[in-house]
């Protein structure tokens, strides 16, 4: 029979799924109905895909009613966006992927246990328990994998510390807490595929011997908990989770309990503040028991990596990053989504081959990785590959995945104060130099963006940078001062036109804005005065028109409301 | 599924593991969490009051004043910043005429920024209660305010 499938993650439900999934359930047609998980397409959401036998067919930005005739055996062609014929306006975007991790992620519909177990899913963790705990580890070793989190710590060599650790009692948690802002990987492999990341924590639990594990996922993911819940006890009821227990645990907005030893204290209750380490989580972690915590990417790779063997993994990749990473791509970029490429591939494919390039044709200018931790990598380094060494020479980190593309718009000192400001909300507190430095380079970035920059500025940013990444405990302080390091040392300049001219070379920081209208061009056709919120536009029809400079907020709605560029902004 | 905070303080006596669901729960159920939830939430889990509230006031979940009857929450994340997200923020603070982190007087708007929901490629977003709203202009966003309002009256 045939089947059709609407995307109902986040961001397609965000586009309307919703609507769509309720016309294509009231229709008593002749199909199976049902959602499936992020198919990497977000920037033609609502999508739906028509599976009749070996032939599939997604179409994009779908209506309720576009539905409703696609369910009668319509093909709108203009909205085809894949076919597994290869034809479609985006069969691309999927084709110049590597999906390990997302490998049924808009396949199958992530509620179902038997569209999960129907793909071979189960099968690892019935191998991982016909085998003695120390091969689980050894195939894990061997494949090379590395966490996903960001840090790129072998995997492996991790379990086998808590495999060796004394104690009757241990836990198994994965960090889902996916608090990097433009980061969304996570989010969408537990909506997509939730069983893959509950086996690949029920095998980790066999190799460590651990018998309790937690999720810790994100209070703003309400979807992705929900399908974890469900998952879980699909598992239990099947018998597949051994006497193991799983849990989640919802965070409550804090971008710090990312760092493992606070994320350890909130699910224990208490305020997510890092501790020091030694010991490390091996030995003592939750609950001070020995704890091995991945990430969801990591625990999703588990399980492919056991039915495929380490060689397969490792036929992917580089020598030292093998397999593949899931990136989120976002921002100034035509086609944004999930795309999964093998360790090693440029940026520059991820950017221009999967994600069509800019929007409007603009000026490439920088990707920005690895979130407030990270940096900004320039375009004339859009040839690095992607993996654990190459990307945190650039100064940049690898980070959990998110990729968020910028264009000549965008202004790297206003960047870097973005994250900054976000760091210092999230700051814990606990160490001085990144509970107040943080602040103190915000401060500073405020007043350079104000307009109001000093020349010592630069050198002071820099100093402080260095201090706090050598005085803080934890990640959060050690690579808060990252984006003013990265934007520093490839634009510069920006940072020199805004202390010694005063000028913004993106138009982005209004303080450092002027705008006035150029007699020449002027045609005193009044759209720039119908434009401001603020009435600073003022002149007769047919007439030239002057700008009060008092009450202009610098805004910019005249600016681009002007058909004759007759507006000069400076 | 959801269980009320009276029935998850039932389950959770002498927990100290429950602290946060049970604040989590109050949030949701109450809007808030008051002098007298925490003092329940001491009782129940046998951890000290002063332990309970340093807790609460350290994540950004809770909030120790009542929520408006509506919660807006901006993405300020990373893609939604460069799309603009700040004009949305700035639009709808000048029409509710309360800054972010404020209720509005007749208690029928919350206006929240969030660190990202997620949804990066429809940016600019924001949520009003369990709703999304993407790819925002600041006149789209105080329009999508007036729907919420009701009719398209003034919030």
């Amino acid at each position: 029979m045939k089947r059709m499938l609407v995307g109902t993650g986040t961001c397609g439900l965000s586009a309307g799924a919703g609507k769509v999934m309720e016309a294509l359930r009231r229709t008593q047609g002749d199909f199976l109905l049902s959602g499936t998980g992020c198919i990497g397409m977000c920037f033609m959401e609502p999508l739906v895909e028509v599976r009749d036998g070996e032939s599939r067919m997604l179409y994009g930005e779908v209506s309720p009613e576009m539905a409703l005739e696609i369910a009668e055996g319509a093909k709108p062609d203009q909205n085809l966006v894949w076919s597994s014929s290869g034809r479609g306006s985006h069969a691309d975007f999927l084709a110049k992927q590597d999906r390990l991790v997302l490998r049924n992620c808009g396949l199958i519909n992530p509620d179902s246990m038997d569209d999960y177990t129907a793909t071979g899913g189960y099968e690892a963790l019935k191998r991982a328990m016909s085998i003695a705990p120390e091969e689980i580890v050894r195939i894990i070793k061997d494949s090379g994998l590395r966490g996903r989190g960001g840090a790129g710590f072998p995997t492996g060599l991790k379990w086998s510390f808590a495999a060796s650790a004394p104690g009757d009692v241990k836990y198994i948690v994965c960090n889902a807490d996916e608090g990097d802002p433009g980061a969304f990987m996570d989010r969408s492999i537990i909506e997509g595929d939730p069983h893959a990341v509950i086996e690949g924590m029920l095998i980790a639990a066999r190799a460590i011997g651990a018998r309790k594990g937690y999720i810790y996922c994100r209070a703003e993911y309400p979807l992705a908990v929900k399908r974890l819940e469900n998952a879980i006890s699909q598992a239990a009821e099947k018998g597949y989770s051994a006497g193991v227990e799983l849990k989640v645990k919802m965070g409550a907005g804090a971008f710090v309990c990312g760092e493992e030893t606070a994320l350890f204290r909130s699910i224990e209750g208490k305020r997510g503040m890092p501790t020091f380490r030694p010991p490390y989580p091996a030995e003592k972690g939750l609950f001070g028991k020995p704890t091995n915590n991945n990430n969801v990417e990591t625990y999703a790779c588990v399980p492919w990596i056991v039915r495929n063997g380490a060689d397969a993994f490792r036929a992917r990749g580089t020598e030292k990053s093998p397999g593949t990473k899931v990136f989120a791509l976002a921002g100034k970029v035509k086609r944004g989504g999930l795309a999964e490429v093998a360790m090693g591939t440029p940026i520059r494919h991820l950017v221009f081959g999967i994600g069509g390039g800019i929007q409007g044709d603009r000026a490439f200018k920088a990707v920005q990785m690895g979130g407030p931790s990270g940096g900004c990598i320039p375009e004339h380094l859009a040839d690095t590959p992607v993996d654990f060494e190459s990307i945190p020479a650039t100064g940049a980190i690898m980070g959990s995945g998110g990729m968020v593309v910028m264009d000549d718009t965008s202004c790297m000192v206003d960047i870097a104060r973005f994250f900054l400001s976000f760091t210092c909300d999230e700051s814990c507190g606990k160490c001085t130099f990144c509970r107040v430095g943080n602040q103190r380079l915000l401060e500073t970035l405020e007043r350079i963006t104000a307009g109001d920059g000093r020349e010592e500025d630069i050198s002071f940013l820099e100093t402080l940078s260095r201090q706090i990444i050598d005085g803080s405990l934890c990640g959060l302080g050690q690579t808060a001062p990252n984006p003013i390091l990265t934007t520093l040392r490839y634009y510069r300049d920006e940072y020199e036109a805004h202390i010694l001219r005063r000028k913004c070379p993106s138009f982005y920081c209004r303080a450092l804005l002027t705008f006035s209208v150029n007699p020449e061009t002027c045609r005193g056709c009044t759209l720039c005065a119908k434009a401001c919120p603020v009435n600073a536009v003022s002149g007769e029809r047919g007439k030239l028109h002057s700008i009060d400079s008092e009450l202009c907020t610098r805004c910019g709605a005249c600016f681009e409301a002007c058909p004759f560029d007759a507006i000069i902004r400076e | 599924m959801k269980r009320s905070f009276a029935e998850l303080a039932e389950e959770s006596r002498g927990s100290a593991e429950a602290v946060i669901p049970l604040l989590q729960a109050a949030q949701t159920e109450f809007g808030f969490v008051s002098r007298e939830t925490i003092s329940i939430i001491s009782e129940t889990t046998g951890e000290p009051e002063a332990q309970i509230y340093g807790v609460a006031s350290f994540y950004s979940q809770f909030s120790f004043t009542p929520s408006g009857k509506h919660i807006i929450r901006v993405c300020t994340g990373t893609a939604c910043h460069v799309a603009g997200a700040g004009r949305i923020v700035e639009a709808l603070s000048g029409e509710l005429g309360v800054a972010p982190g404020g209720t509005t007087p007749d208690m029928r708007f919350t206006l929240h920024t969030v660190a990202c929901l997620g949804c990066c490629s429809l940016s600019p977003v924001m949520m009003i209660d369990g709703e999304t709203f993407g790819k925002l202009t600041p006149a789209g966003a105080v329009k999508v305010l007036h729907e919420f309002a009701g009719g398209g009256d003034a919030p």
